[in-house]
């Protein structure tokens, strides 16, 4: 029987010929990712159950990746990192990425494709819900809780249930100045915050495969913001290639099959979709930019999983080597692979932190997930009052970003930007 | 902590709405703190549902490290957003022992069920918009009823299907070991 691609991947680490979604089935997993904040919490479960001498499943299959609360002053937060230190010296784990090293990377979903762990065909599962970025790449990737992650630690197994598919298909051709982010806020907007309970988001169509790897991580990024269980796009050339440049490991892709069913499939022509913001407090409440150009800004943020790949500045420096910005802009590099292209890429002979500093952005942070959650009150970016903010983030909660009074606007880059020139919601087709 | 150490559910509802997220379930400023270290775990339950607007009733009363309320009765897509986990832990310690919701977000649902921290049910009926925060309640876990005390009127839940072996061993490890998945603790 015809399979999609999320379930023929979760078939064969099931080792089953076949799955139909509602199977409740044991998956071999090939990536357990998690990071500083959870971490701690996985470790701690691990250790209960299975006690305190107990050895991982397999320590080349474990990620450690710390990125959330690096750069502050708060006790704990220190005593956490030293807690993955502990662990993966006793366990044998490499792949952790230490912040008092120069091994460390960032931001968690932008790094693990970056270091080559994330391979098509794979079970990936991580101790956060934007694990779902990793489908860019063909891998079913979900983001799971202490326990399921302190379950996997040991066994290297997890029971799950299989998921409907939920297939988007983008054809023509986007736009100029519309980008990934106005893709999926769209479809966010269409559907519903919990439009995606529990099922696939399988993205495909010409303007999916015309995406950048990056912009295609921005899509399933947000696989999350309905309610999806994964999101995902099927391996090509882009994406052998991408991944071969990152790691000599043997692919072995898995394709769904033309005639699977799907559960609902959606339609879009690129050309009709513009770009847009999605207003507090969820990321479904979808409007047209050019709709909310009376919506006054406070501050803009570039950064995060989602919006602060080296695609999302570049993006940025478009608009902002001709401007200057008129409220606080702040950036954040997701990682030190982003942080170190805004220092060699350029645009006619300055370098991207030039074209940022000339613009009167403020000094860019080090990489890590920084304000897009808040975080400890010496967050750099973090709100404290009641700032209207646009964001290249995911969610735009009540709190999300640090002050419950605060509001967020969520955008493309090219949007930040040019709405950081003017001060107010801008289309970034309206500005030169 | 074990959900199913008891058969029926007696005490206050706290109401919420649709789309409560993890942010506002536990906000971010607070997951420094590791659910597994007991003094931590209780702090968490302190902080449940302090991210709610201002608007809300406080679900813990200033200076109290628990709540006053039992049960949690919400809207549409409960915990929304987040895998952290803090957010059903934050609930359990601090006192919550079943929510009833119109609909769950996936990964929050599932950190409940794994956890044992409280029982998730669902209801056809929008709850939310029946009870009010204070309403004494009585939940049978046998007959899956929601029984609002003072009136008497009594509502189905809906049965918690695929995961209710899970539920009833107590969370994803006491069924793994149940079910001969992995061997006996330690």
């Amino acid at each position: 029987m015809a399979m999609t691609i999320t379930e023929k991947i979760l078939a064969r680490a099931a080792g089953k010929t076949r799955v139909i979604p509602g199977d409740n089935i044991w998956v071999k997993v090939d990536i357990l990712l998690t990071h500083d904040i959870c971490g701690p919490g996985t470790i701690g479960v691990f250790q209960q159950e299975f006690g305190k001498t107990a050895r991982v499943w397999d320590p080349d299959k474990v990620a450690i990746i710390p990125d959330h609360y690096i750069f502050t002053r708060d006790v704990k937060a220190h005593r956490n990192i030293d807690t993955l230190r502990q662990f993966v010296q006793e366990q044998g784990i490499r792949h952790f990425y230490d912040p008092a090293e120069s091994t460390y990377r960032g931001v968690c979903h932008v790094a693990l494709p970056e270091v080559g762990l994330v391979c098509p065909g794979t079970v990936i599962f991580g101790t956060d819900s934007h694990t779902c970025t990793h489908g860019a790449l063909g891998a079913f990737a979900t983001g799971i809780g202490n326990t399921d992650a302190g379950f996997i630690l040991g066994t290297g197994k997890l029971l799950i249930k299989v998921p409907k598919t939920l297939r988007f298909r983008i054809d023509g051709t986007l736009p100029p100045r519309v980008m990934a982010k106005d893709i999926i806020l769209r479809i966010i907007g269409d559907i519903g915050f919990d439009g995606a309970s529990y099922c696939a988001m399988e993205f495909t169509g010409d303007a999916i495969a015309a995406l950048s790897i990056e912009e295609r991580m921005t899509i399933c990024n947000m696989a999350i913001e309905a309610g999806g269980k994964n999101g995902i796009i099927a391996p090509d050339e882009k994406a052998f290639e991408y991944i071969r440049a990152r790691t000599s490991a043997p692919l072995d892709p898995v394709y769904g099959d033309p005639d699977a069913t799907v559960e609902h499939e959606w339609r879009y022509d690129a050309a009709t979709l513009v770009p847009c913001v999605a207003e507090p407090h969820v990321p479904s409440n979808y409007a047209p930019a050019r709709d909310r150009t009376g919506v006054k800004l406070d501050r803009a943020y570039i950064g995060s999983c989602t919006g602060g790949k080296i695609t999302d500045f570049r993006a940025a420096a478009q608009i902002l080597r001709n401007h200057k910005v008129s409220v606080p802009t702040f950036l954040v590099p997701a990682t030190v692979e982003v942080a170190e292209a805004l220092l060699s890429e350029t645009f006619d002979g300055r370098s991207l932190v030039q074209i940022f500093a000339d613009a009167g952005c403020e000094e860019i942070a080090p990489p890590s997930c920084a304000a897009c959650l808040g975080g400890p009150e010496d967050t750099y970016g973090r709100t404290s009052g009641s700032e209207a903010v646009i964001s290249t983030t995911n969610r735009n909660f009540i709190g999300r970003m640090g002050s419950k009074n605060s509001r967020i606007w969520l955008a493309s880059p090219l949007t930040v930007a040019a709405s950081a020139v003017t001060g107010h919601i801008t289309d970034p087709r309206d500005i030169s | 902590m074990n959900a199913t150490d008891t058969q029926i559910i007696r005490g206050k509802v706290y109401v919420a709405g649709d789309n409560i997220d993890t942010d506002q379930i536990i906000p971010a400023q607070y997951l420094n703190l590791v659910p597994t270290i007991p003094e931590e775990y209780t702090k968490l339950g302190s902080y449940a549902l302090c991210g709610l607007p201002d608007t809300c009733l406080p679900f813990i009363q200033p200076g109290a490290v628990t709540s006053e309320y039992t049960i949690l009765v919400a809207g549409r897509n409960f915990g929304c957003g987040s895998s952290r986990e803090h957010a059903p832990i934050a609930l359990g310690a601090a006192g919550i022992k079943a929510i009833v919701a119109e609909s769950y977000a996936r990964i929050f649902f599932r950190n409940a069920v794994a956890t044992g921290e409280f029982f998730p049910f669902e209801t056809a009926r929008r709850l939310c918009d029946t009870f009010q925060t204070g309403d004494e309640a009585i939940l049978d876990l046998k007959a899956g009823t929601l029984t609002r005390a003072p009136s008497r009127e009594t509502f189905a839940l809906n049965p918690l299907g695929a995961v209710a072996p899970v539920v009833a061993a107590g969370g994803l490890f006491a069924y793994a070991r149940q079910t001969g998945m992995i061997g006996k603790k330690g």
